[in-house]
């Protein structure tokens, strides 16, 4: 009986939102995904590391468990390689599920990875995801290669403001790592 | 038909000029003397792949500004990086099918006065050089015959998946690469999981995994004694080249597998020097590999 008294002490009912599947892009076909596994089993994180798993974070979205969702860190462990999509017998987007959790945390939570904090100022300050060194842009003429051209900032800058980036890539907070708890 | 005077923006993305001009440096060589014409792309920005996950409407915005400035010159995109093909193709079709996505877009477009038409195309080096210059011409542009070596090929999700945007009529996105190889003359051996990730794309938040995964790759690649691993696309040549002397003594195990661009391949076999090719700015050092070809009786 411990067991079942952990579970009650440790389970809010208010926090379950059955609804919360609505308020993601992607999640429609949600409701086919009957839990076969097959997107964890393609998975090659969940090869390496049992702390992410596609199936599991699937069913917590059905359940709609979002509190749990957005603060877990196994989010940013997918690497976009979109075996699960082409697996899903049942046509469920679970790595665009997976980009939805993440898009939604870093609205809600303010909070990212720092690598995506660092990529987006880069964007913002140059255009590009990177800083590219003056000396490497010299260097392309002895390369035989194209001018690199300047990016236009001014439209750039407009583009976060417009989709409402701006402010939270100047206050987000930041996560270094994700530690994998198996 | 092929078309003989193909013209293209290059749209060469940020790791590559950043990281990597000798992928650059290869696919320009051997684009010109295929006769392929490169347009510079005009102030271009980022692709947007990095920031999806941070923020789509964004990452689809910086997009699909930069298939405006395509649609300005009327010219298709023509992209070296998968990441780049992969959001770049993926941004054009969803505008393209999904008419409440693309009202959204263009209501962020028509801010810095800019609107999507739907019509330009995005490729990827591997498709140019099927579709548009054609295995016939490439062969006959084979001067020194690459028989005398064994090569596996990694081709990368994005040019694979989802097979919803990826998928090309006339081609099979998981044997391309191989076709392409083979057409030097080199034999292109198969392994296990050849489709699998590189893993790449987390190494900011983790580098475990992805380090076990592309040690895994080149255990896979060694086993059948290839002499060198193809790849078109800068973040998996990262994984495998760059990283390679970290992932050997992470695990404590020796790989010595040179990774070539597959440009650089092809450029050898059209004829081109190593230097030409920048095959010296590999981290892995090919030497083994060029004494092959070169020593070859």
């Amino acid at each position: 009986m411990a067991g079942l008294k952990h579970i009650f002490e440790n389970t809010t009912v208010t926090r379950i939102n059955p609804r919360f599947r609505h308020e993601m892009a992607d999640a429609e076909k949600l409701l086919l995904c009957f839990q076969c596994g097959t997107c964890t089993a393609g998975c090659p994180v969940s090869r390496f590391s049992s702390f992410y798993n596609p199936r599991k974070i699937a069913r917590m979205v059905q359940l709609g468990l979002k509190d749990r969702l957005l603060s877990d860190a196994a989010l940013w462990l997918c690497t976009t390689c979109y075996t699960c999509i082409d697996n899903c017998p049942q046509g469920v987007e679970v790595a665009n599920i997976v980009r939805s959790l993440r898009n939604l945390s870093v609205k809600e939570r303010r909070v990212m990875p720092l690598i995506s904090k660092k990529l987006a100022l880069n964007i913002l300050k140059s255009g590009y995801a990177y800083i590219i060194p003056e000396s490497r842009i010299r260097r392309r003429i002895t390369q035989g290669l194209p001018h690199l051209p300047r990016s236009n900032l001014k439209q750039i800058a407009k583009l976060f403001e417009v989709t409402d980036f701006l402010d939270t890539i100047e206050n987000a907070e930041t996560f270094e790592k994700v530690e994998v708890k198996e | 038909m092929k078309n003989s005077n193909p013209e293209y923006l290059i749209f060469l993305g940020c790791t590559i000029p950043y990281r990597l001009p000798s992928y650059e440096i290869s696919a320009r060589k051997i684009l010109k003397a295929l006769g392929v014409k490169l347009v510079e792309m005009p102030d271009f920005n980022c692709c947007g792949f990095p920031i999806d996950p941070v923020n789509h409407e964004l990452a689809s915005a910086l997009a699909t500004r930069n298939l405006c400035l395509a649609e300005e010159k009327e010219m298709n995109i023509l992209t070296l990086c998968n990441g780049c093909f992969g959001f770049l193709n993926k941004v054009n079709k969803m505008l393209k099918e999904d008419e409440g996505f693309r009202k959204k877009i263009n209501e962020d477009l028509n801010e810095i006065g800019m609107e999507y038409k739907g019509k330009v195309e995005v490729k990827h080096l591997i498709h140019v050089l099927a579709e548009d210059v054609g295995f016939e011409k490439i062969r006959q542009n084979v001067k020194k015959s690459l028989s005398m070596i064994r090569v596996a090929q990694h081709t990368g999700c994005h040019l694979l998946r989802p097979s919803k945007y990826t998928l090309r009529d006339g081609l099979d996105g998981h044997t391309l690469l191989k076709e392409l190889i083979e057409l030097t003359g080199a034999e292109c051996l198969d392994y296990v999981d050849e489709g699998e990730c590189c893993g790449n794309p987390i190494i900011g938040v983790n580098e475990d995994i992805p380090f076990q995964m592309a040690r895994e790759k080149l255990e896979h690649v060694k086993r059948v004694n290839a002499q060198a691993l193809i790849t078109v696309c800068p973040f998996c040549h990262i994984m495998y080249d760059l990283n390679q002397p970290l992932i050997e003594r992470r695990f404590k195990e020796s790989f010595r597998i040179p990774v070539l661009h597959y440009p650089q391949l092809l450029g050898l076999a059209m004829g081109f020097t190593p230097e030409e090719l920048a095959i010296n700015d590999l981290r892995v050092k090919p030497i083994e590999l060029l004494n092959s070809i070169y020593n070859a009786e």
